[in-house]
């Protein structure tokens, strides 16, 4: 920058000096800068190299167990560490399960709040409702367990399951005796914990939809119900879609609430009354304990397929959420 | 075609839906505050903060082995993620328009949503099985990568609100891009960037997974960073799985601590943000 005026100001002095040079003088970049932009590169080179690395890692230390498994791993039941045996297919299962179950209940709450929070509320109630929902993603997860085995548990056995017991005891997902720990226990608590992030990026999309579109839903006639959900609704699909991804990716991940009321059990089953197994819950049981080599590979097995649905799931979920958000930071701020 | 009436029926009972969805999302955390004040604020006493765990039976035992760990772990985890973290997202903000800065961002959002008990089994690999032994050390690692990218993204916001104006008046009195950036615009953006690291603290001060098997938990005080440590979360964990009474009380009173903590950081965080959003 020190030799700037010299090009520009004195152009007579060098008269073959073209327009083309003299903005590269311009552009020239001094020493300090370049060390600068080349330190904060390499720092913000940090973030994907330890992605990868995770990656290699934990596929490396999988790797005995994939090989003497292969795919019959992902799908046989048995999980025996005293025969060396090891199948995942309980916890896969369990784990969609019960983060099926989680956004079954979580999503039309979710989209409810985030409606009400940009269309419908009293402008004065916005602030407060919204920080009080969001404060529900900082409740940090061993209280939702804690919470969950002292007060959640015994609430669903007996009081709620008595009372729906005669409509529902015939439906397949609600048969055999409850217990207590169980998928729905899990399902319960985890949609209180996603809930907030749904709710959090689908009113952000929500905002991000132009007044002029309800405007245009209004002077057609259309009631204001009628045009958040035949105009803004559609118009923020997208967005709404990622919204409810990133809630999946934080349900299939999530690990100590579940692992304290899903009751622990190697077992695919239909009922939503019985016992499951998640894979973070495995390996948050399991992991330290491991008697065998094999054991603990086939832990890191099961982590890399995590690993991997989660990459998947928030990769699609920032494309969608982008998508109508450009670039911005929706949804992982604040929470 | 629906009548009228049907239609405005129709809105006002979806309305009035919405309503209900609000107060239900409110209400498990309002529930879940109101236990913990129950069932944990009788337990708590000077002894809870001032003593460490004693065994089942004997009066008088505390958290304060538990406390003192999750302060010690989490102020690694800043030390290890707040520089990198800070430095991305001064690199995304100022620098982080092309392909590159896209693919940054990305992948930081994505590792913001890898599972923690993935990022614990991680800093397993790389410290606790060299080392042979669980560390705290290993524990303020695997709290440090999860806090990186929180750091990150909020940082980048923050420096974003920025008025270019700032930017340009830096130049033009003849400052170096990297002075005009360090001493003008990130100094004005430093209120935010703590609270984002505040924000980035109250989340991983909470978190258990990871630390399961890298700083492990101990029951005795302890403050060697070579060996395993006590941590507030990981301490509630082991109390409410444990079959007695007593530990359970404890372990009301446990997250009590703990919940206060978090949601004092978050309400610090959210309220610094707002000003400075309105501000700007």
């Amino acid at each position: 920058m020190t030799d700037l005026p010299a090009a520009v100001l004195e152009p007579e002095i060098a008269p073959r000096s073209t327009a083309e040079e003299r903005w590269r003088a311009l552009r020239t970049v001094s020493r300090g800068d370049l060390i600068f932009r080349v330190v904060l590169t390499v720092l913000a080179c940090l973030l994907p190299l330890l992605l990868l690395l995770i990656a290699v890692e934990l596929v490396s230390e999988a790797m005995p167990a994939a090989r003497r498994f292969g795919l019959s791993f992902l799908t046989t039941s048995v999980w025996d560490p005293v025969r060396g045996q090891f199948g995942a297919l309980p916890l896969i299962f369990g784990t969609l399960y019960s983060s099926v179950v989680a956004l079954a209940i979580a999503v039309p709450l979710a989209l409810g709040c985030a409606i009400f929070l940009t269309e419908f509320a009293p402008r004065w109630l916005r602030y407060p409702v919204a920080t009080l929902i969001e404060l529900l993603a900082a409740v940090p997860s061993v209280i939702y367990g804690l919470w969950g085995i002292f007060v959640l548990i015994p609430l669903l056995r007996d009081h709620l399951w008595p009372v729906v017991r005669p409509v529902l005891g015939h439906v397949p997902i609600f048969s055999g005796v409850f217990y207590g720990p169980s998928v729905l226990a899990a399902g319960v608590i985890l949609s209180v914990m996603i809930l907030p992030y749904i709710a959090a990026v689908s009113r952000e999309v929500l905002l991000a939809v132009p007044a002029d579109q309800r405007e245009a839903g209004l002077a057609l006639g259309a009631t204001r119900w009628e045009t958040v959900w035949h105009v803004v609704l559609p118009y923020g699909r997208a967005g709404i879609m990622g919204a409810v991804i990133l809630g999946l990716g934080r349900a299939l991940g999530e690990t100590m609430a579940v692992t304290m009321v899903i009751g622990n059990r190697h077992e695919v089953s239909a009922s939503l009354l019985q016992p499951g197994y998640t894979i973070a819950a495995a390996i948050a049981n399991e992991f330290s304990e491991a008697v065998s080599d094999m054991h603990l590979s086939s832990l890191f097995l099961v982590g890399a397929v995590l690993f991997l649905i989660t990459i998947i799931v928030n990769a699609l979920a920032r494309v969608l959420v982008w998508r109508v958000a450009r670039g911005s930071a929706v949804g992982s701020t604040a929470i | 075609m629906r009548g009228r009436l049907a239609r405005r029926l129709i809105g006002s009972t979806m309305t009035g839906a919405t309503y209900g969805a609000a107060a239900l999302a409110i209400l498990p955390l309002a529930a879940i505050f109101a236990m913990l004040l129950v069932k944990g604020a009788g337990s708590i006493d000077l002894n809870f903060f001032i003593r460490s765990a004693v065994p089942v039976g004997e009066p008088g035992g505390g958290f304060a082995h538990a406390i003192v760990g999750t302060l010690i772990i989490v102020g690694m985890a800043c030390v290890i993620g707040v520089p990198i973290g800070v430095a991305t997202g001064i690199f995304l903000a100022e620098f982080g328009g092309g392909r590159f800065g896209f693919g940054v961002r990305f992948v930081a959002d994505v590792l913001n949503g890898v599972p923690s008990i993935v990022i614990g089994i991680f800093a397993w690999t790389w410290l606790v099985k060299p080392m042979g032994h669980f560390s705290a050390l290993a524990g303020g690692f695997a709290l440090g990568i999860i806090l990186v990218p929180i750091v990150a993204r909020t940082t980048e916001e923050m420096v974003r609100l920025v008025p270019n104006s700032l930017r340009e008046a830096a130049l033009a009195l003849g400052y170096q891009r990297w002075r005009a950036t360090l001493q003008v615009v990130v100094r004005s953006a430093a209120a935010g960037i703590v609270t984002g690291c505040l924000v980035a603290v109250a989340r991983v001060a909470g978190e258990t997974a990871p630390l399961l098997f890298t700083a492990l938990g101990n029951q005795f005080f302890s403050t060697r960073l070579q060996g395993p440590m006590a941590a507030l979360p990981l301490q509630i964990y082991v109390y409410a799985s444990g079959p007695y009474d007593e530990w359970h009380r404890q372990a009301w009173a446990g997250a009590l601590v703990l919940i206060v903590l978090v949601l004092a950081l978050s309400l610090i965080a959210r309220a610094v943000v707002r000003a400075k959003r309105q501000h700007a």
